[in-house]
């Protein structure tokens, strides 16, 4: 069934839902960004109950620095438009500009994570906030790792996509990876976006 | 594109199963492993109406009391019935829709093994100091490090494994349901199993992902000092039960469902007649996973929460009887007027309908408010909800058995005994729970080991515990009538021994691998009972005979199970007092084993291999 595709003419305009198979892995990693949220939603429900939680402890006012925020804010906003950029260049069949594109998004997302790892030393270190000091701690840890979690895996998703197809350019079986990675990606922002708001903007707000 | 990898035929038995990735083995896989769980968890049950039996007994304590009643929920809910359910989802589905395979075969297979390993680990912990005793609600703070030791950690970890192994599944069962049905089968077309399966699916994905996200909660408050449910520092153990709910009330009706579609295929089957009001019984699935999310809070009435939210949940639970009454109602028109075969799959399917009311009324009953303070941590609580899950669901899945047989195993079970199991059962079953109602009314708590003389609990006790054993028995005759069954019972060579109307039954016995030499046409809702009736009694093919592509079996799916199941050990091994090896290496091998073998997964691409079509037309003359 996947190999009804003809390309001897090149790819067709959407190799990514080219194939039965790509359609189904497209449909199926929606599902699972559909879940995702339930599990993200969670996490937020945890850290809006329990960010009064302090018990002592530094405060979310006392302890977050917007300038910061802002700056990853940015760097992970910037890597998922080189993403949407890189599919666009894959719907192109130009391989080399989606390579290139994927590469500037990882070291954004690098930039990102690298930002948030001194965040947290920072908040542990001099703020005096560890993931035990209170509920609030560890309901901020939680989502926020979590998150951290995802770009990690997101960041060594694309390294293994690109080092696996460095030669094959774009084929209607690895179309569909990089496509349904970008996806992902643009979930991790998407939520991302609502840590902003919810945890950063929020606390220090006063809402 | 795909390199033709000519199927290796001289695998071993093991080998092949091991690494199988066909959804007809992989229902069998489900159906082994969760009647395994079930008849563990059955065991525990009939255990704890012997310490019932009568007043201040001394057969188990308090302590194994404890860590059965645990053991029997979290068996029953998440490694018996769920399992058996994709049992009959893997086997029937793809048929129904006439699909080769599921949309993604490996993953089927992942989803098995992960359940699976997931489960063992939950079983161990009886070797490990002793299971799991906070109820298989792990309300906080009895869960918590403070109360409960390591037994609950095996919970929390195996939970969140198997859950993962549940979830994938879903995922898996939606795709297939949604883009790989045959020409002709709209959505208005499947039959009801497929859309109770295409809606327990969906309720998996929005229900198992905050349960997921609680039982972590959980897990790093126990292993990592976390302080989500401490009041001390902050947190709320409330929460817990929020999310536990949010989760655990969709539950039932992601068991209940695919009970309801069982029904509703065994029941016009067996009646002769199409089902009643197949447009209402959809749109009422799709209004019960709906609602299902609407009402957890009224399992939280007594934590005093407030009038106002208690009541607006009372109306949302109330609400979901209507729907539910439609689908009873169907089944009775269905019903009426139909030539019925009471054979054993029509004995159950049948005696569901009347069961469920019960278990339904008595929900009504709980949603009141008020007199849920009465009813709340009693037996009459035991009583609702095992009419449903026994009364409902083991009757369901029973009534699968039964009627699916022939086709998973080229042969029927024995009709005689399986008669006698059903009496023994049902009437065992009613003996068992219709008394807990009224020893819940005089009083009696549930999750005590033990009752006080002088009270009148003595002989309601025992006239349970008789009706427990008695389903006991039941089960062991439908244990005996498996192999009996299996040495005596004649082959089944025809396509269809039920004189069935959905599309399983048009494919030969037993099911080559491909499922279907040509993708079927669908034209009309029951399309073999169309093709037997208008047509020319087969199904019309929808393209040319040809070479049938077919994925490759992958060892990787147990791999990743055994590497998940050695992190959560290592995980648990952080909390023992003096493991042997360092935890972390423990868990440094599960998390190579578990990513290393997805990267092997991911980098390796396997496009399957080609069934010739020569090699296909001699099966297909050999079988048909």
């Amino acid at each position: 069934m996947s190999d009804s595709v003809d390309v001897s003419k090149g790819l067709p305009p959407n190799p990514e839902k080219a194939t039965l198979e790509g359609k189904n892995k497209f449909l199926g990693f929606w599902v699972f960004l559909g879940g995702e949220t339930i599990m993200f939603a969670t996490f937020f429900g945890t850290f809006l109950g329990l960010r009064e939680g302090t018990a002592g402890g530094p405060s979310a006012e006392e302890l977050f620095s917007l300038p910061l925020v802002f700056l990853m804010t940015m760097l992970l906003l910037t890597s998922s438009l080189t993403s949407v950029l890189a599919m666009f260049s894959m719907k192109k069949n130009n391989f080399r500009n989606m390579i290139i594109l994927t590469v500037i998004t990882v070291l954004l997302g690098f930039g990102f994570l690298a930002c948030e790892i001194y965040e947290f030393y920072e908040y542990v270190h001099h703020g005096g906030l560890g993931f035990t000091t209170s509920a609030f701690g560890s309901s901020f840890y939680s989502l926020v790792g979590l998150h951290g979690a995802h770009v990690t895996f997101g960041l060594f998703w694309f390294i293994t996509l690109m080092i696996r197809y460095s030669r094959t350019g774009i084929t209607l079986t690895n179309a569909p990876k990089f496509y349904v990675a970008s996806l992902y990606w643009h979930f991790i922002d998407v939520v991302w976006v609502f840590i902003f708001t919810v945890v950063y903007l929020m606390s220090i707000g006063g809402a | 594109m795909a390199t033709e990898t000519a199927a290796n035929n001289n695998k071993s038995v093991l080998w092949d199963w091991l690494t199988t990735v066909d959804h007809k083995k992989l229902a069998v896989l489900y159906l082994i492993a969760g009647a395994l769980f079930f008849i563990k968890a059955g065991a525990m049950a009939i255990f704890m109406r012997i310490q019932l039996m009568s007043a201040e007994n001394t057969f188990l304590s308090g302590q194994t009391f404890n860590e059965f009643i645990t053991m029997h929920g979290t068996i029953m809910l998440f490694l018996a019935v769920t399992p058996l359910i994709f049992a009959f989802m893997n086997f029937a589905v793809p048929l129904q829709i006439g699909a080769r395979d599921v949309a993604f075969p490996f993953v089927n297979a992942l989803g098995f093994w992960i359940f699976f390993f997931g489960g063992l680990l939950v079983s161990l912990s009886w070797f490990f100091g002793g299971a799991p005793d906070a109820g298989w609600t792990a309300y906080v703070p009895l869960s918590s490090g403070e109360y409960a030791d390591l037994g609950l950690d095996f919970y929390v970890l195996g939970l969140q494994i198997s859950g993962l192994g549940t979830l994938i599944s879903a995922i898996n069962f939606i795709v297939t349901i949604i883009n790989m049905r045959a020409p002709g089968m709209t959505m208005m077309r499947m039959p009801l199993f497929c859309w109770t399966g295409l809606v327990t699916s969906i309720l998996i994905v929005f229900a198992f992902t905050p349960l997921a996200a609680g039982l972590a909660l959980l897990m790093l408050d126990r292993i990592f000092g976390g302080q989500f449910f401490m009041p001390d520092a902050g947190g709320n153990p409330v929460l817990w039960q929020h999310i536990f709910w949010i989760f655990g009330h969709p539950e039932v009706y992601i068991l209940v469902l695919p009970a309801f579609g069982i029904i509703s295929e065994v029941v016009p089957a067996f009646s002769r007649k199409r089902l009643f009001g197949y447009t209402a019984m959809v749109f009422a699935t799709l209004i019960i996973a709906f609602l299902s999310f609407m009402v957890w809070v009224h399992h939280m009435f007594t934590v005093g929460i407030g009038p106002i939210t208690n009541s607006v949940f009372a109306i949302a639970t109330m609400a979901i009887g209507v729907p539910t009454g439609i689908k009873i109602f169907n089944w009775l028109f269905t019903m009426w007027g139909g030539k019925i075969t009471f054979n054993t799959a029509m004995l159950c399917a049948s005696s569901f309908v009347p069961t469920f009311v019960l278990g339904g009324v008595t929900g009504v009953m709980l949603a009141m408010v008020p007199v849920d303070y009465l009813y709340h941590d009693t037996y009459f609580v035991v009583a609702h909800f095992h009419y449903i899950v026994v009364g409902g669901i083991a009757l369901g899945l029973l009534a699968g058995t039964y009627y699916w047989y022939p086709k998973m195993f080229g042969h029927k079970l024995n009709e005689k005994l399986g008669q006698l199991m059903f009496w023994l059962f049902y009437i065992g079953f009613h003996l068992t729970f219709f008394i807990q109602h009224i020893l819940g009314l005089i009083g009696m708590p549930r999750r005590v080991f033990t009752y006080l003389e002088g009270q009148g609990m003595e002989t309601m006790n025992l006239v349970s515990s008789i009706g427990a054993f008695m389903m006991g028995a039941g089960v062991v005759v439908l244990l005996i009538n498996i192999v009996y069954s299996a040495f005596t019972s004649e082959r089944i060579t025809v396509r269809d021994p039920w004189d069935a109307r959905t599309l399983e039954w048009s494919t030969t016995t037993p099911v080559p691998e491909y499922n279907f030499a040509q993708t079927p046409q669908v034209r009309s809702l029951d399309p073999w009972f169309y093709e037997k009736v208008h047509g020319e009694g087969l199904m019309k093919p929808a393209e040319p005979m040809d070479d049938i592509h077919m994925p490759n079996g992958s060892i990787l799916p147990l791999t990743i199970g055994l590497g998940l199941f050695v992190w959560g050990f290592g995980m648990i091994m952080l909390e023992m007092a003096n493991p042997i090896i360092t935890p972390w290496i423990v868990i440094g091998t599960g998390v190579i084993i578990t990513f290393g073998s997805m990267l092997l997964h991911s980098i390796h691409e396997d496009h399957g291999y080609h069934i010739p079509l020569d090699k296909i037309k001699k099966i297909e003359k050999e079988v048909g």
